[in-house]
């Protein structure tokens, strides 16, 4: 048996490692933290892959199935990188009565993918959300990070075409 | 820290604010942050400075005032004026409003407080929200933080503080209602030599975002409430299971929690007494289900969360196995007045059984869209018509759905009834978080149920059959109705399924799920019935009239 905190060297030399390394550490290595370390795993990665959830499943002393289970179970980790812009389509109800339907289809029409997929050239993700709480301003999407209020389809579909590149210019 | 050092804090913060003679408050929570209003407040700070104003006038940032509809929203003190959908690109009117402090508002973005939006709330919960700057701890000592705290652990027993809560009939603002000093008491009363506090910062129903709000507006009045209750119940270790969709809470919270720390008002002894209490942010993933109790505590557990049976109740084992008391953002929100102003105060708001104020969120096609805060037993005419200043275009009211996911939709004929926990029950649907979406007469109550059942079939957790199956049964059926493809006996199998699923699922998820569905039967049935018989749907809402189109186009 190894000692406790068992020490797992980390995966490579990229300094992001240190960071989850961190997070796991002020958590003292405890199995109850494993959610908030995905979360640090995803912030400073992207999405969560093979060698972090190996990683990580071995630093807490978690089976990989359970670090697997948790992270398949919640909406908000993605297992699959995330496209170079984000786009996230709110489809709580206060947006979905606001139109939040037309948007989204507005959005699948324009980037050829369905929500929850990103493009093929690795340009533009589509996500949508349960609600994000901007429900009086609805319909509401978030680019890159940034709240739309009262979000119109051709503004939409204006925005994914720069981010896509049709008409850049 | 002492009651007195606090007091002392808080007195000459309070000389301090009353040395300058003009204020201009402006919201930077997430919706008017959303519309720029840190720009806003960045160019009337420059206009002041320009005007030299800087010793008698201060541009403050606060926390939402409640109507987003008009973001972004400013308040000039002590003219009492609202300023609405100030913009960074109309830096004139900006200038103007600095102009005219003391003069006559600028007319056309003025908006008087003596609107029903703002006069006809009573605010205890958002009393803060908009008044004081939600990073700075001394504005929140300065309208008498952190006094109930210190109050109780200097002064005040256990026993005597549940009491009190007893005694004000608050009950659960989460959605379900239950007596919170019961609750207390249970976990006071529980054995155990380790107590949690826990609090349900995952707010999950589509369209109420008012657990959000106040935790971006006054997030030390939530600690307060979970401190208080950490004492009351002899619990040293809390956490704040907050939904990681809000990233602006989860940051202001731990910044609250770190300036709490520092000035001794958490952490190890409280009040230089031998109570210590302890708070950590625990972020949620997206699983809507973590809003019930067992599985917000697995989560935090770091483990799926998933229901489990009970009892065991979380009062007597909860977290790690230990008595846990849980309670939601806007009940803790509550717990500091309460201590202040009495239980009895308290219980002289609202209706007999639904003691005090409640938060609401109005949204949907209702034109003034925010939070309010009324109280209980308030008409929903009242609400939707004068607070919410009725249907934009001139549109027919249809139905107002609460309660989210978990709730129903309340017709026209119920527009008289006065808002509270077995009012709204008795009408099919639920008080819930406090959403409420207004519909009028272009929503279709079929697509509506649709729109439910979708978003309960895919966040079932699919531990217990009866949720897992029924929900994608229930969804399946109305689907089918929905392209035009339904039959007249769908109807009586998605009440009798309904009531299955209702009465066999595990937890509150799947027990409440069916309410969308049988709401809009009880009181729209002629709606699913022309789905099925004509094969339309009115409001052009359903995959069957775009058939119809299509055949029309042809």
């Amino acid at each position: 048996m190894q000692a406790y905190p068992a020490s797992v060297p980390l995966p490579s030399g990229d300094k992001r490692w240190k960071l989850v390394e961190a997070t796991m550490r002020r958590h003292g290595y405890k199995a109850a933290a494993l959610i908030e370390v995905l979360h640090t795993v995803q912030e400073s990665f992207g999405f969560l892959d093979d060698v972090s959830l190996r990683y990580v499943a071995s630093s807490l002393r978690v089976p990989l199935s359970k670090v697997f289970g948790v992270a398949t179970y919640y909406h908000f980790f993605s297992l699959k990188p995330p496209g170079e812009h984000n786009c996230v389509v709110c489809m709580g109800t206060g947006c979905y009565v606001k139109g939040a339907g037309d948007l989204m289809k507005a959005i699948e029409e324009t980037a050829h993918i369905r929500a929850g997929e990103t493009t093929p050239d690795g340009k533009v993700s589509v996500v949508a959300a349960r609600c994000i709480g901007s429900c009086s301003l609805a319909p509401a999407v978030v680019f890159d990070g940034e709240v739309i209020p009262r979000a119109q389809p051709s503004a939409v579909r204006d925005q994914l075409r720069r981010w896509i590149g049709h008409d850049a210019g | 820290m002492t009651l007195d050092e606090l007091e002392e804090i808080a007195a000459s913060e309070r000389e301090e604010q009353k040395k300058i003679s003009h204020r201009i408050n402006v919201s930077v929570a997430a919706g008017c942050l959303s519309m720029h209003s840190d720009q806003v407040f960045k160019i009337l700070q420059a206009e002041v400075q320009k005007r030299g104003l800087e010793g008698s006038c201060k541009v403050k940032a606060v926390g939402c005032m409640g109507l987003c509809a008009a973001g972004p929203l400013v308040r000039s003190e002590p003219q009492h004026t609202y300023y609405r959908a100030l913009s960074p690109d109309t830096p004139e009117v900006l200038s103007a409003v600095v102009e005219n402090l003391d003069g006559r508002p600028v007319p056309e973005f003025a908006l008087s407080p003596d609107i029903p939006f703002f006069a006809a709330q009573q605010r205890i919960v958002l009393e803060n929200c908009g008044e004081i700057d939600p990073e700075r701890i001394e504005d929140y000592i300065g309208v008498g933080g952190y006094e109930s705290l210190l109050n109780c652990v200097a002064n005040r027993s256990r026993e005597d503080v549940v009491q009190e809560i007893i005694r004000s009939g608050l009950r659960g603002r989460g959605g379900g209602g239950y007596p919170t000093g019961l609750k207390w008491s249970m976990v006071a009363k529980a054995q155990g030599e380790q107590k949690y506090v826990i609090c349900n910062a995952d707010e999950g129903d589509p369209g109420a975002f008012m657990d959000r709000s106040v935790l971006e507006s006054d997030p030390h009045r939530v600690l307060e409430g979970m401190a208080i209750a950490a004492y009351a119940v002899g619990a040293s270790k809390g956490y704040i299971y907050c939904r990681a969709e809000y990233p602006l809470a989860v940051k202001r919270l731990k910044v609250a929690i770190r300036q709490a720390e520092r000035m001794g008002l958490l952490g190890k002894r409280i009040g230089e007494s031998d109570f210590g209490f302890e708070v950590e942010v625990r972020l949620g993933a997206g699983a809507f289900v973590c809003g019930e109790e067992t599985a917000l505590i697995a989560s935090v557990e770091g483990n799926r969360g998933v229901p489990r049976p009970r009892p065991p109740f979380p009062s007597y084992s909860g977290l790690y196995r230990c008595p846990t008391l849980l309670n939601n953002v806007e009940t803790f929100a509550n717990v500091a007045p309460i201590l202040r102003k009495g239980g009895d105060w308290f219980a002289s708001i609202g209706t007999d059984k639904s003691k005090g104020t409640k938060v609401f969120a109005l949204v949907g096609d209702v034109v003034n869209t925010g939070l309010i805060e009324v109280p209980m037993g308030i008409k929903l005419r009242d609400l939707v018509f004068s607070l919410g200043g009725g249907i934009p275009e001139n549109r027919k009211f249809k139905a107002v759905q609460t309660g989210g996911p978990s709730g129903g939709c309340i017709p026209e004929q119920f527009l008289d009834m006065g808002v509270d926990y077995e009012s709204l029950a008795s009408a099919g649907s639920i008080m819930g978080s406090g959403g409420m979406i207004v519909m009028d007469e272009t929503a279709c109550m079929v697509d509506v149920a649709k729109f439910f059942m979708d978003f309960t079939r895919d966040e079932s957790c699919g531990k217990c059959t009866p949720c897992r199956v029924g929900t994608t049964q229930l969804h399946g059926l109305l689907e089918r109705i929905s392209e035009g493809k339904g039959q007249m006996e769908d109807l009586a199998t998605l009440e009798r399924l309904g009531g299955m699923v209702k009465r066999t699922a595990l937890c509150g998820l799947g027990q409440t799920a069916p309410n969308p569905v049988s709401s809009t039967l009880r009181y729209f049935r002629s709606e699913y019935v022309r789905h099925i018989v004509d094969k339309t749907c009115a409001q052009g809402k359903c995959p069957c009239s775009r058939t119809v189109d299509r055949a029309v186009e042809k």
